[in-house]
């Protein structure tokens, strides 16, 4: 009997606490909410700033939504959200419409494993690797071997910003191995000297000074580095935006600005992402 | 706490004294239909998410188009499918014999010590998580196959990796099987003069059938459930594949690769292969049942 009773009443002390948990939005959210939508690449990293831009501004609600960049400059256009996040720079015609702030860059290098005798690659025969013409690894200057072609899965970004760089298709892409996340990549290219792949160059970088056998050539003539990404030259990346109609004020231009800052560079690294330079960042006015 | 027990109780404990009873069945009642409330409203959930794909294009479409390239609007599953498949067999070919032999083993031939270290050796089989088999596949098996024939990422890897998680669970299933022998056929057999293999051949396997089909069902579902071992050791090219070194996909590595980026129809078109991978896990159900009643 006594028993039982515990049992409900620990039933019935846990269904109160459920209860308790909803707690009732805060009715003065209006003027503290902001809602962001768009780049599902550009979203992890705007999520982790939220949370540090909350836990500072505990009064701030900040809903992140992803759906692409073109959902996010839909969305900003038609007002529905307070920012959009892209993962590209913004086209000339564009630019009239919108305003963009970047908060970070994304570069992606190719990886070879670092017993590889082969030091470079030029652009048109990474393309022939990738679409099947070149299956040796002979055939540029390398060992007697097949080479294994690491390619991203469907939707990924890093896939999307090297088809567009080396003008490819991913259906005419003869890949050995696909792959979801950078982790994977390393792991899979540093296991097998014969394997070509393309990562984040942050994590590519870290993992090289850990001692993981990968080195990343160059791309275009110019060295993988973060800091060839940071300052712009390294052709393989891009910007990540937020992106605004107005000049932005009150809290959009006080998130735009902690997105910005040096606060928020750790979690930027985090995410294998390069902060932007301070001499090439563009101001909230 | 030491009260001194009353005559008078309170009407709320008075009440529960006398229902006791039936507060229980309608509590339990109640939880049996959350139980089965969640795997229903998964269904619906699932049959409703991939509606838009299913009447955009048709059911046709994913077992006729040219290739899986949702992007591009074609969403063939069938080269998913033999993955699933191939895999699935392989494993399961492999293992069966595996665990129901060294259940026999264990059970009938190893010293009482060895046989409690070995039991407890694969339950922790069965404990390990399977990214960490995953992880060992990468690191080990995939530049091992490599070594045999290149890329190394393949269907052979997936089948091995797949073999040495859904092991235990044949093993263990196999084992409970042979404890539930009784004991007076065991002393019978020996009583008639049987050979060891004889009473294992003969009196053993035939009695513990329908328990060690039961653990076939249960491995091949584990087989085409698990995601992780497999996503990272089986190169998840969409493919068909010829040979057993050649990369693969599977239906779940699909849906755990593109999910996290995939929008629209793409999107719709993962959780149709959601969809049927909960249909084969129904009819394996449905199967394990069946094979229950029979017996």
């Amino acid at each position: 009997m006594k028993k039982k009773f515990f049992t409900l009443l620990a039933v019935s002390l846990s269904m109160g606490l459920g209860v308790a948990a909803c707690n009732p939005v805060n009715p003065n959210s209006k003027s503290t909410k902001l809602t962001l939508t768009g780049s599902s690449t550009v979203a992890p990293l705007v999520g982790e700033i939220v949370k540090r831009f909350e836990a500072e501004n505990p009064e701030v609600r900040i809903d992140v939504q992803t759906g692409g960049s073109s959902r996010g400059l839909a969305d900003v256009s038609q007002g529905l959200n307070d920012i959009g996040m892209i993962s590209r720079s913004l086209k000339d015609q564009e630019k009239t419409q919108f305003q963009s702030y970047a908060i970070a860059q994304d570069g992606i290098g190719i990886i070879l494993e670092s017993s590889n005798p082969v030091q470079k690659l030029s652009d048109q025969q990474v393309v022939d690797i990738y679409t099947g013409k070149i299956d040796n690894w002979q055939q540029v200057g390398g060992e007697n071997a097949p080479i294994t072609v690491v390619n991203k899965a469907e939707g990924r970004s890093t896939l999307e910003l090297f088809l567009k760089y080396f003008d490819l298709n991913n259906s005419t892409i003869q890949a050995d191995v696909i792959i979801g996340d950078n982790q994977q990549g390393i792991k899979t290219v540093a296991g097998n000297p014969h394997a070509i792949g393309y990562v984040s160059i942050g994590a590519a970088e870290r993992d090289i000074s850990q001692k993981v056998p990968l080195k990343l050539l160059s791309v275009g003539g110019i060295d993988a580095t973060t800091a060839t990404v940071q300052n712009g030259s390294f052709p393989l990346s891009r910007p990540l935006n937020l992106v605004t109609t107005e000049t932005p004020s009150g809290l959009t231009k006080e998130f735009i600005e902690f997105a910005q800052s040096e606060n928020v560079h750790d979690l930027v690294e985090a995410q294998n992402f390069v902060p932007v330079t301070s001499s090439k960042l563009v101001y909230a006015p | 706490m030491s009260k001194p027990k009353t005559l008078s109780q309170s009407p709320l404990q008075s009440w529960f004294t006398r229902h006791k009873d039936q507060c229980l069945v309608w509590l339990l009642r109640g939880l049996a239909a959350i139980a089965g409330a969640i795997i229903l409203l998964i269904l619906i959930f699932l049959i409703k998410e991939s509606l838009p794909v299913l009447q955009e294009v048709g059911i046709k479409a994913f077992f006729q188009d040219r290739a899986w390239n949702p992007v591009e609007q074609s969403y063939n599953l069938v080269p998913m499918i033999w993955g699933t498949g191939l895999t699935m067999f392989g494993s399961v070919l492999l293992a069966t014999p595996l665990g129901i032999l060294s259940a026999i083993f264990c059970h009938y031939y190893a010293p009482q010590s060895i046989a409690i270290i070995y039991r407890r050796l694969i339950e922790l089989l069965a404990g390990i998580p399977s990214v960490v088999y995953g992880f060992w596949g990468l690191v080990v098996l995939v530049p091992m196959i490599n070594r045999l024939h290149p890329p190394g990422t393949s269907l052979l890897a997936g089948i091995c990796i797949l073999t040495l998680m859904i092991l235990p669970t044949i093993a263990l299933v196999a084992d409970a099987a042979f404890a539930e022998i009784p004991q007076e056929y065991l002393l019978g057999a020996k009583a008639m003069g049987l050979s060891a293999s004889g009473t294992i051949w003969h009196i053993v396997i035939p009695t513990a059938k329908s328990g060690l089909l039961i653990g076939v069902i249960l491995e091949t579902g584990r087989a085409i459930g698990e995601t992780m071992a497999v996503l990272m050791v089986c190169g998840n090219v969409v493919q068909t594949p010829d040979s057993i070194f050649d990369p693969i996909r599977t239906l779940t590595a699909n849906i755990a690769l593109e999910m996290a980026y995939a929008l629209g129809n793409h999107r719709s078109a993962l959780f149709v292969s959601g969809l049927l991978l909960l249909m084969i896990i129904i009819v394996l159900a449905i199967a394990t049942e069946l094979i229950d009643q029979e017996v």
